[in-house]
């Protein structure tokens, strides 16, 4: 069985490549675009731009908490610091330098987060983050990013590096279908509407906009026609873009690589509460850790790729 | 500014432990003293040695900066911000209130001149002033970072790899001071969890480490301050071991940490005044 997907890919590559390149032609276009990184350099895919301006690259060590304190330095100076880690290190290890060095200090840092989430793989659940969007989005000031393939996560890149503010950036490991234009403009705090439909909203985010474009398909076999928008920003949230759609269709279905617990389905769920009640299926991880496994098996295991958005979409469907 | 006499800078200081005073005694709240201690080291700083503009701009290029990162002195650095230029010395009474720029721990949302990065948790600061360093060496500014720090800080782990860093890198157009005052707010530091010898400490990080054995003498800070500036640009941090007595100018409340965080009340006030002559003329 072939499905009729609305977007199609013919090369598939991760999105901390699309960071790792964006980051390089962002410090290209701008002298004061500068780098840094806890010894990851490799897996960041920030080694070009240590390459060609070494001047404007800090090594850290591994030393996360200093590397932040730095970038808030860096940043006050006119700076406008990237400072690389996986996700985990990047957040949680490191929330109160963030909160007060650079949230409420109000700093131009960029931090930019790999291994976010369940496709991090089999490194298991001490890497495995998946409390990271919910702690950077209830920061004040903090600017919440989660790009959805190569060319997307190399666009945000670019878009974060002209952006005044602290901004955290969360892309993956895994190779991933390249399903969005190259050319993209993309635009902060804007959604985007990838597919119209009718009859049910599917809200992504990261890797899982991919598997809510398959589901779409499996979806309109059935003769159900979902929308999909991709939400690539989730603070600030595109409420307008939300509501419009909701209205339209009457019930909706999140799916993220993220806890259910303070995610982007939460942050749709208050938009939905105030302003427009409809029922809101969630595809997420659901209170628990991740394990050691291969990404497909992992997103199969916790219920987060496409036949699960199929199902929650039925769900939402019947609570209409 | 013009240079002012040892004289002078003392009677800054003396003001300066008045305003801390009163300050923490109007709202019932704050730490009245390590900036008590702290007192002549923030007079010679902003007075002496920086070369600094009061016309705030937060990129400082072409300027000395100063960071806090024991963010809990904030009393004693409004005073000296605003008795240095930065603003009204009228607004020190707002310190600690409602809808004031002076939050208890100094923050930048309000904009309040002087303040660049908020402080309060500690440990935080000497990252900040590295970045701040760093960015002067890449755009080839020749003025130096400033950053002052708590001993009971240096019991944060950040701190270390901070400490790393800055030998790492030879960030050398940074002077790191220690309010070395023995004491935080459970005790002595030497019981709540030792930090045994920090000229050792740093030496072995990578850093030239230098001692003012008497930071509440004038004269003995300046010398201190000055002999830390010609120690820069020599490929190392630099540290500035600040001996200094938590308290200092009030005989009831010096070289102990019961006044670490508790306000004095009216009566200790007036007997703390008593002791400190009103020289700049008082808020």
């Amino acid at each position: 069985m072939s499905l009729d997907l609305k977007y199609t890919y013919t090369e598939k590559k991760d999105t901390r490549s699309g960071f790792g390149d964006g980051f390089l032609e962002a410090g290209r276009r701008n002298p004061n675009v500068v780098g840094l990184c806890a010894d990851l350099i490799g897996s960041l895919k920030m080694g070009d731009f240590q390459k060609e301006f070494p001047e404007r690259f800090f090594q850290t060590g591994i030393a996360e908490a200093n590397m932040i304190g730095l970038s808030a330095g860096l940043a006050l100076g006119g700076k406008i610091p990237f400072a690389g880690t996986f996700a985990n290190f990047a957040t949680g290890r490191v929330y109160d330098q963030i909160r007060q060095s650079v949230a409420y200090s109000e700093k131009n840092v960029k931090i930019c987060a790999s291994h976010a989430g369940l496709t991090l793989g089999e490194d298991g659940a001490t890497h495995q983050i998946l409390e990271d969007l919910g702690m950077m989005k209830m920061l004040p000031n903090m600017t919440v990013i989660n790009p959805c393939d190569y060319n997307q996560t190399k666009a945000a890149t670019l878009a974060i590096a002209e952006y005044e503010g602290p901004v955290y950036l969360r892309f993956g490991r895994p190779s991933w279908p390249i399903f969005t234009p190259a050319d993209q403009k993309f635009e902060i705090g804007k959604a985007w509407k990838m597919i119209d439909g009718k009859d049910v909203t599917i809200f992504a985010t990261g890797h899982l906009v991919w598997e809510a474009v398959v589901a779409e398909a499996m979806l309109r076999e059935e003769g159900i026609y979902a929308e999909v928008i991709n939400i690539h920003t989730i603070k600030p949230l595109d409420e307008e873009a939300i509501l419009e759609s909701v209205k339209k269709t009457g019930c909706a279905v999140s799916a993220e690589e993220h806890q259910i617990n303070g995610g982007l389905g939460d942050s749709i769920a208050q938009t939905l509460t105030r302003n427009h009640p409809a029922p809101l299926e969630y595809v997420g991880v659901n209170d628990s850790f991740g394990e050691s496994g291969t990404p497909a098996q992992l997103l199969e295991k916790y219920g987060l790729n496409a036949e699960n958005i199929v199902k929650a979409a039925k769900k939402a469907l019947a609570r209409k | 500014m013009e240079k002012q006499s040892i004289e002078q800078l003392q009677k800054i200081a003396t003001q300066l432990r008045r305003d801390v005073l009163r300050m923490v005694h109007a709202v019932q709240s704050g730490h009245p003293g390590a900036p008590l201690g702290c007192a002549e080291f923030f007079v010679a700083l902003y007075f002496d040695q920086l070369r600094h503009n009061t016309d705030f701009k937060m990129d400082g290029k072409g300027e000395d900066l100063f960071f806090l990162s024991n963010g809990h002195l904030s009393a004693g650095w409004y005073s000296v911000l605003a008795r240095s230029g930065y603003f009204p010395v009228e607004e020190l009474k707002t310190f600690r209130k409602l809808n004031s720029r002076l939050q208890g721990h100094p923050a930048t949302e309000e904009h309040l001149p002087g303040v660049r990065i908020a402080s309060g948790s500690l440990g935080q600061g000497l990252s900040v002033a590295l970045g701040a360093a760093q960015a002067k060496k890449i755009d080839g500014d020749d003025k130096l970072v400033y950053v002052m720090m708590g001993d009971g800080e240096l019991q944060e782990g950040q701190v270390w790899e901070a400490a790393m860093y800055a030998a790492h890198y030879g960030v050398d157009n940074l002077i790191a001071t220690v309010d070395f005052n023995g004491q935080q707010i459970d005790g002595p530091t030497r019981e709540i969890m030792g930090l045994r010898s920090l000229r050792d400490k740093f030496e072995a990080f990578g850093w030239e480490v230098m001692e003012t054995p008497n930071g509440n003498d004038m004269e003995s800070v300046l010398i201190g301050l000055e002999k830390a500036k010609n120690l820069t640009r020599e490929g190392k941090p630099v540290m500035n071991l600040l001996h200094t007595e938590m308290g200092y100018g009030v005989d009831f409340m010096v070289g102990t940490h019961k006044w670490h965080g508790s306000p004095p009340n009216d009566e200790q006030l007036a007997k703390a005044l008593a002791q400190l002559e009103e020289t700049l003329g008082d808020y």
